[in-house]
């Protein structure tokens, strides 16, 4: 029924009005005004957001709720829209996790509620855009515009670093995208439209697949983020304010890895090939190096997102083996596995990471810390919060049952068909995973109550236990049954691996 | 049937959930009632399975209950094989559970915990349910995953304990090195035959067979020999084998139930299980079998040494159980699955008896746990006492108890093996039977017999514990006696399990002895003229002369042996080793790349170092807007010489 909506219109910008609005409210005079506000637009961007799941064609490959106007006819340059089994997903997992931050920061952001609550609003709206945008300068603007926001929140909400860490998260990623401006720009060019599906079918020359390949992994890399562009990351969600790091972690950083799904892989395609090594090398040094490093942090915020890195390693991981599993085997076997293993780690490293930022929100909100040494025993005087971060940690772990195990495993066991070692070195994590996770759930959690502030620690209210509990609905659902995720993206994933097989020269 | 599968599973796990998530609300009563309830309706269940499936030889069950996913073609399964071997399984499982959760109303009884406990254990029955009655690998990983966290929640139960959170991280992190190595396993399983259901997997054993593998390059490898071996790293880490052990001694610091449950009777066996359930691929690759022999021998052996020097009542019947799952992996290397499983099932209710045994004198002992403050307690634990001597008398394979039958089977069949390195497992398992004697009757004879070394306090208020610590004693120490004499001739040397552990006919040693084996009767008299009874007497022998005897004397070997005593005590350094190379190293590696890669190199140099390259350059560059106009004036002339020089000099 819902068919002949323009829903991507809808979904993107119900939620850019809604935050102009919002900021209509003015000044904090009118903050529980702002607030109820947000939640409703938020609730409702969800709402209008489902029908993209349930009215979803799960056995067409090809994009659908397609919307296409003429926007500069000068330069080809359309309003196209449209989602595939791997985008629609993404919208889900946005429209999902700002709800949920809206309503992590409803008691706890006190100055310029509105501003806050209207930053997250338009941001997901642009996010929402970069997945849905099938116009290579649609892409653009929104992958840009998004950033601002973000700096906004950051820089206003953030902590006593947080213009350090803006500047160093605006540059990284803007350096990096100029790089991609031009290698679409040329694209753009060359083959006489803004189309990304026509990049898709254009052919390219190898040295220019390659320059252009090495462009968008400088605006990807950084965006995921691959070693060693990645430490910018620390830093930004050490200072970033509870819902900024959730929706850093939950969505921003997927937006690099879609980056490679949309454009790398299908636009440069034998470039990707002769590259694979130094994707699966980077990979692999995430997976593994950064592990370690997570291992030595005493900043509860910068584990997490140590660990992130680590996680979104395997992304990368599981999209880039695919050309050695080719080499190896022409009915290529374990290919489409290592994609779908990818884009189900960033699902659910949206749910996991998001939920593990929320946790350390909720423990700064009362102690203001976040350093492990300040911690100890918080179990005995918050254990309904110890219960759901014990819970999200063995999902980080990758726990069997949790969404956290689905795409590692897939990712492990695609990665042994390319290479025995590449699946060796990722199933490390296994181990270092655990060790970094679990130190810190110890250190943090268990022992004795380690000083008066812990001793004083009120456990979780109504509120927060909703969001956590939303959290694990989620993260047990996946992970006790994936088949309608991988249904949803099974067509999308063959498509795109049919695609990248294909050499363009 | 297929419905009663899934009740045997959700059962305790409702069961679970409700103790757990609604404790406060049921309160402690309705907490255990609705664990044991959901327990023992899987254990009735189960009862009524093995009757189906053994007694009556019903069908085999082999079906899915959901799919889970599909993947590139690849269906992934949540579902059920019950067969002959899992229907055994269930019945321990749920019948050891079961004991356990009556027994914990009486030990937990005064600890604020008592709902979370019987949350932790029906979910731990569940995850064991779920891991014996799997069809399929994955599922498999998961239930064995699922015992690691749960096995993780009960060592940490008291985590205000600083020893107790740090034996269940220990705990939690070895197992995951042993997952590492399952997980490799389970990939490679993928990889060369295309599924991870069993049926199909030992259907195409013989395509894969002859297949090898490159993973150093110009080597080739089995394919089935790495399976295995992978395998077996995670049979290593959950059965606790060398050097994989370190975990479980440590793991006494959770409250005793646990212990027997899943530190004795349960998820250690696991290992145990899933070898046996794989024996269709570990029979093809004799280099695997005698790696698995070979660990085997030396966990039964220098594991059984370290239980002669401790003190902690707990931690005694801990290193038995090392060394007696040692006994049940030799036995896998020897290809006598059957005897494995067999031992496995005897061993799983008596070392459970003992272990409640154990917890019931702590319980009487007011927690306290060092054996030179006992002594003297049979006058004052009459049950405790009885049944204990019947689980150590059924340990160290008295003729007629449980233990022995199935001991002696695996002693017997590792000495008529062929795998490559049975001599060295023979000694080993023999020796083993001496030692274990030793430290069984050293433990009762210091708790039951000789001097009341305790305190007139604690003295004076020892008496029997409470019915429902007795009673799952009682109903423990009945399978201890009988179990083994009523199923030896089937299952160790019958067809008790069918199609379910497949043997090649060379490797046959069980059928070998089968032809000699007539009945259990014959079985006890022919053993009183072999070597495993003499050593078991010689040990109970020294044990009565050492502690009863002349108690001087052990202080006095402590003395003379002191070199070997401090290696002992120390359990030859696993723990020293573990925890400054792999634990400080690891950490010493994480600071390490983190402050000179990620803080110095990375940010440091490149990052910040370019940051500053360009502020240094536009400080340059802003000196030179001086705003007077001479400076300009001179840049000027200076510029228009220099182009004068540019476009006139190749004229010259």
């Amino acid at each position: 029924m819902f068919m002949d909506w323009p829903l991507l219109s809808l979904v993107i910008w119900t939620p850019i009005v809604g935050g102009m609005l919002v900021l209509a409210t003015g000044s904090d005079k009118n903050a529980v005004e702002a607030k109820v506000l947000t939640l409703v637009v938020a609730i409702a961007t969800f709402l209008i957001s489902l029908p993209l799941y349930t009215e979803f064609n799960t056995q067409l490959a090809s994009m659908q709720f397609v919307e296409n106007i003429s926007w500069i006819e000068r330069f080809k340059i359309n309003y196209h829209l449209g989602v595939d089994g791997i985008s629609m997903p993404l919208i889900l997992l946005t429209t999902f996790t700002t709800m949920l931050v809206v309503l992590a920061g409803w008691e706890v952001i006190k100055t310029r509620v509105a501003q806050y609550m209207a930053a997250f609003l338009i941001m997901e709206g642009l996010m929402i855009g970069v997945f849905a945008a099938l116009d290579a300068a649609v892409f653009y603007v929104f992958w840009e515009a998004m950033l601002i926001p973000m700096f906004i929140v950051i820089g206003i909400w953030g902590g006593p670093r947080r213009v350090y860490a803006t500047i160093k998260f605006f540059l990284y990623t803007f350096f990096g995208s100029v790089f991609m401006l031009i290698a679409l720009l040329y694209l753009a060019v060359k083959s006489g439209s803004f189309e990304i599906l026509d990049f898709h079918t254009f052919k390219l020359g190898i040295e220019a697949q390659i320059l252009i390949f090495i462009a968008f992994l400088l605006a990807f890399a950084v965006k995921v983020p691959m070693f060693p562009v990645h430490t910018w990351l620390p830093d930004a969600h050490v200072e970033a304010p509870t819902g900024g790091s959730v929706i850093l972690a939950a969505i921003m950083l997927k937006l690099g890895a879609y980056g490679f799904l949309r454009f790398s892989l299908p636009i440069t395609p034998d470039a990707s090939g002769i590259l694979d090594w130094l994707m699966i090398s980077l990979s692999l040094i995430a997976v593994v190096y950064i592990g370690f490093v997570a291992l030595a942090q005493q900043d509860m915020k910068k584990l997490i997102a140590y660990s992130s890195i680590s996680h979104m390693g395997f992304v990368t991981l599981g999209f880039f083996i695919i050309f050695a599993i080719a080499r190896k085997d022409a009915n290529m076997s374990g290919a489409v596995m290592g994609i779908e293993g990818g884009i189900v780690q960033m699902i659910s490293h949206g749910f996991i990471s998001g939920a593990m930022f929320l946790c350390v929100g909720v423990m700064y909100d009362r102690m203001h810390s976040r350093q492990i040494a300040d911690y100890g025993g918080v179990v005995n005087t918050m254990p309904v919060f110890a219960a759901f971060m014990v819970l999200f940690s063995m999902a980080n772990a990758g726990l069997p049952g949790t969404s956290g195990f689905v795409g590692e495993f897939m990712v492990i066991l695609s990665a042994f068909k390319a290479n025995f070692w590449f699946a060796f070195l990722a199933a490390i994590t296994l181990i270092v995973g655990a060790a970094y996770t679990l130190w810190m759930v110890k250190r943090v959690l268990f022992g004795d109550v380690a000083n008066d502030k812990v001793a004083a620690l009120t456990d979780i209210n109504l509120r927060e236990a909703l969001i956590l509990s939303v959290l694990a609905v989620a993260v047990l659902f996946f992970g006790l049954y994936p088949a309608p995720l991988l249904e949803v993206m099974e067509p999308s994933v063959e498509n795109l691996l049919q695609h990248v097989m294909q050499s363009k020269l | 049937m297929q419905t009663v599968y899934i009740w045997i599973v959700l059962a305790p796990l409702i069961g679970s959930i409700i103790a757990g998530l609604f404790g406060k609300v049921v309160g402690r009563t309705g907490a255990h009632i609705a664990a044991i309830a959901g327990v023992a309706i899987a254990c009735v269940l189960s009862l009524v399975v093995f009757n189906n499936i053994v007694i009556e030889n019903g069908e085999i069950f082999n079906g899915s209950v959901y799919t889970w996913m599909v993947s590139d073609g690849i269906r992934f399964e949540v579902g059920f094989l019950i067969d002959k071997l899992t229907a055994m399984m269930m019945v321990v499982v749920t019948f050891v559970s079961l004991m356990v959760h009556i027994y914990t109303i009486g030990y937990m009884h005064d600890d604020d915990g008592y709902q979370r406990f019987f949350s932790y254990i029906a979910l731990f029955t569940f995850s064991m349910l779920m891991l014996v009655m799997s069809n399929n690998f994955m599922q498999l990983f998961f239930g064995w995953e699922a015992v690691g966290l749960v096995s993780y929640l009960l060592i940490g139960f008291w985590y205000k304990k600083p020893t107790a959170i740090y034996a269940n991280l220990k705990a939690f992190l070895v197992n995951r090195v042993g997952d590492f190595g399952f997980l490799l396993g389970i990939a490679a399983v993928l990889m060369y035959f295309g599924s991870l259901d069993y049926a199909t997997v030992f259907g195409d054993v013989d395509k894969v067979n002859t297949l090898t593998m490159s993973i150093i390059p110009d080597t080739q490898w089995s394919v089935i020999t790495v399976i295995c071996i992978l395998l077996f790293i995670g049979a290593m880490g959950k059965s606790a084998q060398v050097p994989l052990h370190v975990w479980l001694p440590d793991s006494m610091e959770g409250p005793t139930p646990i212990s027997a449950l899943i530190h004795a009777a349960t998820m250690v066996t696991a290992g145990i299980f899933m070898v046996a359930r794989m024996s269709p691929l570990f029979e093809l690759s004799t280099t695997a079998l005698t790696f698995v022999m070979t660990i085997g021998a030396i966990t039964a052996f220098f594991m059984g040494l370290l239980g002669l020097v401790q003190n902690d009542i707990k931690r005694v019947v801990a290193y038995s159980t090392l060394s007696q799952l040692g006994y049940m992996t030799v036995a896998l290397g020897a290809s006598a699955y059957s005897a494995a499983v067999f031992h496995l099932m005897t061993h799983a209710f008596f070392k459970a008896l003992l272990f409640l045994g154990a917890g019931s004198v702590i319980i009487a002992m007011h927690h306290e746990q060092d054996m030179r403050k006992m002594g003297g307690l049979r006058k004052y634990l009459p049950i405790t006492w009885i049944t204990s001597l019947i689980g150590s008398l059924a340990l160290i394979g008295t003729p007629g108890f449980a233990g022995f039958f199935s001991k002696d089977s695996i002693i017997e069949a590792v000495a008529h093996s062929s795998t490559p390195g049975h001599s060295f497992a023979y000694a080993s398992v023999l020796a083993g039977v001496f030692i274990t004697a030793l430290y069984s009757f050293r433990m009762y004879f210091l708790v039951f017999h000789g001097k009341e070394r305790m305190d007139e306090h604690t003295r004076s208020h020892l008496h029997e514990t409470p019915w429902v610590v007795t009673l799952p004693l009682i109903l423990l120490a009945i399978p201890s006696v009988v179990i083994g004499y009523m199923y030896v001739s089937d299952m160790a040397f019958g067809n008790f399990f069918g199609d379910a552990i497949f043997v090649l006919p060379q490797h046959d040693v069980l059928g070998e002895l089968a032809k000699e084996f007539h009945s259990p009767f014959g079985m006890m008299l022919h053993s009183l003229s072999t070597l495993p009874f003499w050593f078991a007497a010689a040990g109970v022998f020294t044990a009565w002369f050492l502690y009863m005897k002349r108690p001087e004397i052990p202080g006095l070997i402590q003395q003379r042996l002191s070199l070997i005593y401090t290696v002992l005590v120390n359990k030859y350094g696993f723990d020293r080793f573990n925890e400054i190379v792999f634990a400080g190293g690891s950490r010493g590696l994480g600071k390490f790349l983190w402050k000179y890669f990620d803080a110095m190199l990375i940010d440091g140099l490149i990052v910040n170092g370019s940051a500053k390259t360009v502020g240094w350059f536009s400080l340059i560059m802003r000196r030179m807007q001086t705003g007077y106009l001479y400076t300009y004036a001179f840049a000027m002339i200076a510029g228009l010489c220099g182009l004068l020089i540019i476009f006139v000099y190749p004229l010259l």
